[in-house]
């Protein structure tokens, strides 16, 4: 059956059904409606798709593979593959998107970039291609997460970047967005803001997904080399803002036949006051100039999430994925933070691959699928584990 | 009576007052409005307190963590608000925060209770004009709510036109690129073609200068370019660790309207 209409596409107001939209004060609206009214015309230009190609291939690493992990697969008796985004250059998905959005700054003419980070993957990131570049960069950190991922910080001054502490609120990364949305207020001109994730108002959602959607387009054609078709029967992923899920899914969101897992995280247990389970704990509200699911309290504050890792408590998730949950075209599964250590340990020792904690999410969702033997299983392996040592060390007696 | 149309039309070089509801204390909210307008404030801008105010800067931010950890929330303002028109009776009185409590609360339900207590217009930055054309402005017109936009160095013409199309109250010159508080002011010659540029469109609506101005000279300066200008987080810094909030409003806007 061929679909009628595309989940891909948000509305020229950039809405996914209720969700989306651009709330954002009259200081960012010109910044917000620059970027609106020439992305699409800029990502349409061969000259911006030749330049883009040539340093996804060069520069990150693509494509990358996507690997058959048998000794998992014999563990949950069906048939997984992982597709290896942690072999991306700095080791996450998150350069898809920062190499696309340099190019479009500068085609832009901008001069300057900020961005904020929760991880600090999507920092580093920016942080490269900014080097590349030869670009000034500016990175919005909470306080917390500074001292979590303090070997990202490293990486981020020693590729160039300045990292400034957000030290308002819950010192995560909502706190460091806010801070990036209110330093772009300030530079309204000359600067771009790369954001992270596909969050934030129209029409970054839509950008990021597009630059993220080279992570499906590969699936497709690595499946269909693998096993004879292009289509899995699940396509797995962590959701924080859900950048690399929106990636890895894109390309089938108009196959019903594949089932789309976007996997969250619970914490300490979804109703334990300590998680980032947005999909369960969310309710309509406005984040970031975005209409989302979002956790908040009775009175319209948003309250702070909690997760042991630190790309994924984000108290809302992408307008895209609140759209795909609603009508019932991806299902979401929570996982807590020692079901995510103890896939960590597991993905370690039966493939030799040490999983990003954000990922490891993704991969204790394995177990929960309902796979069968004849089933074909994608895991998006959004990240490798270097930047996460420190914690895995401090957790050792759930590892071994 | 249309209270916003009859200051504009007695007064000149008016000001408006910002603070946040709920700050430094809870009960701080009437006793601060009272005090002052006896001293001197034309216009009244209560901040709801909001957890992610993205166009805010520190001070402004800080004071709304305090508030919210005093336990200010919408339903405890509107019970605060009960007593506003007791203690202020003639003086426009504008509501200003973020979307989202207002859409957890109700946007009809808000509007409503607003106009009960005797609230003249909003300022809701995050609510882009496209939906506020589409949902809100006539529930906004039902209870005679006028909505106040902000302009700044970047709207362009044709957006500032359609802005003063649609104000019934007055229009919000932000200072320059920046957040309350005004982190980036541009140079004083910048500013003042900026404020010169918008003066000569002629605008149907008074205009008022506001972000960053800390002063008597700062406010003196922005009357020169407009019919007044809007002081925020100046106030909310005199307001901190101080043992009587109202007097201390007293004394920093009598430092302002002092001749
Ligand atoms: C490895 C990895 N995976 C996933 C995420 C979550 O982000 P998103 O949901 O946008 O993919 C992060 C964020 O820092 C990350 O570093």
């Amino acid at each position: 059956m061929t679909p009628t209409t595309s989940y891909q596409q948000p509305t020229a107001r950039g809405y996914y059904g209720q969700f989306g939209g651009a709330f954002v004060p009259e200081m960012l609206y010109p910044n917000v409606e620059e970027l609106r009214t020439q992305y699409l015309a800029i990502m349409a230009d061969p000259a911006f798709q030749a330049e883009l190609q040539a340093l996804l291939r060069d520069y990150v690493g693509r494509p990358t593979p996507l690997f058959e992990a048998k000794r998992l697969s014999a563990k949950y008796n069906t048939r997984i593959f992982l597709k290896r985004e942690d072999l991306c250059h700095t080791g996450a998905h998150k350069i898809n998107n920062t190499v696309g959005q340099i190019l479009l700054a500068q085609r832009l003419g901008k001069t300057r970039i900020i961005a904020e980070t929760g991880a600090g993957q999507h920092g580093v990131a920016t942080a490269t291609v900014c080097a590349l570049m030869g670009l000034p960069c500016v990175v919005y950190m909470g306080a917390i997460d500074m001292e979590r991922q303090a070997p990202n910080v490293a990486r981020m001054r020693l590729l160039g970047a300045e990292v400034r502490r957000a030290e308002s609120g819950s010192q995560t990364l909502k706190d460091a967005t806010n801070e990036a949305i209110r330093d772009w207020i300030a530079n309204p001109v000359d600067t771009h803001y790369i954001i992270g994730s596909v969050v934030g108002p129209h029409p970054y959602p839509d950008l990021v997904a597009r630059l993220q959607s080279v992570i499906s387009e590969e699936m497709r054609k690595q499946l269909l080399e693998k096993t004879g078709s292009e289509l899995p029967d699940f396509v797995v992923a962590c959701v924080g803002g859900g950048s690399n899920a929106a990636g890895a899914f894109y390309h089938f969101l108009d196959e019903p036949e594949v089932r789309l897992i976007a996997v969250e995280a619970a914490g300490h247990g979804i109703h334990s006051g300590h998680s980032a389970a947005t999909s369960v704990l969310g309710t309509p509200g406005i984040i970031h100039g975005s209409k989302t699911l979002l956790m908040q309290d009775e009175h319209g504050q948003i309250t702070e999430p909690y997760s042991l890792s630190a790309g994924l408590d984000y108290p809302g998730i992408g307008p895209l994925h609140a759209y795909l949950g609603e009508v019932g075209r991806s299902e979401f599964i929570a996982i807590t933070d020692d079901e995510a250590l103890t896939a960590v340990a597991e993905l370690s020792r039966l493939e030799g691959i040490i999983p990003a904690l954000e990922t490891a999410h993704a991969l204790a969702a394995l177990g929960q699928l309902g796979a069968g033997p004849d089933d074909v299983v994608v895991v998006n392996l959004s990240g490798r584990g270097d930047k996460d040592l420190e914690t895995y060390l401090k957790n050792m007696d759930k590892l071994v | 009576m249309d209270r916003i149309k009859h200051a504009f039309a007695s007064k000149t070089n008016l000001l408006n007052t910002y603070f946040t509801a709920g700050y430094p204390r809870l009960h701080d909210t009437i006793p601060l409005a009272k005090a002052l307008v006896e001293a001197g404030a034309d216009i009244l801008e209560i901040g709801m307190p909001f957890s992610d105010p993205l166009a805010d800067g520190p001070i402004i931010q800080g004071s709304s963590t305090v508030a919210l950890a005093n336990g200010m929330n919408l339903p405890v303002l509107f019970e605060q608000l009960k007593g506003l028109r007791a203690a202020v009776p003639e003086t426009p009185v504008l509501l200003m925060g973020y979307l989202n409590p207002v859409m957890q609360f109700g946007v009809e339900e808000f509007c409503r209770q607003a106009a009960d207590v005797g609230v003249d217009g909003l300022i809701l930055p995050d609510l882009p004009l496209a939906e506020y054309e589409e949902f809100y402005q006539e529930t906004f017109k039902k209870y005679d709510l006028k909505a106040v936009f902000l302009i700044t160095p970047q709207t362009s013409e044709e957006r500032i036109r359609r802005l003063d199309r649609l104000s019934e109250a007055f229009l919000y010159l932000v200072s320059g690129p920046g957040t309350t508080g005004g982190t980036t002011l541009p140079d004083a010659v910048v500013q003042e073609q900026y404020f010169e540029r918008i003066a000569a469109l002629k605008l149907r609506n008074p205009r008022l200068i506001g972000f960053g101005i800390a002063d008597k000279a700062g406010f003196d300066r922005a009357c020169g370019h407009a019919e007044g200008a809007i002081i925020g987080s100046a106030l909310i810094r005199a307001l901190e660790d101080v043992a009587d909030a109202p007097a201390a409003a007293e004394s920093f806007v009598r430092g302002i309207k002092q001749a």
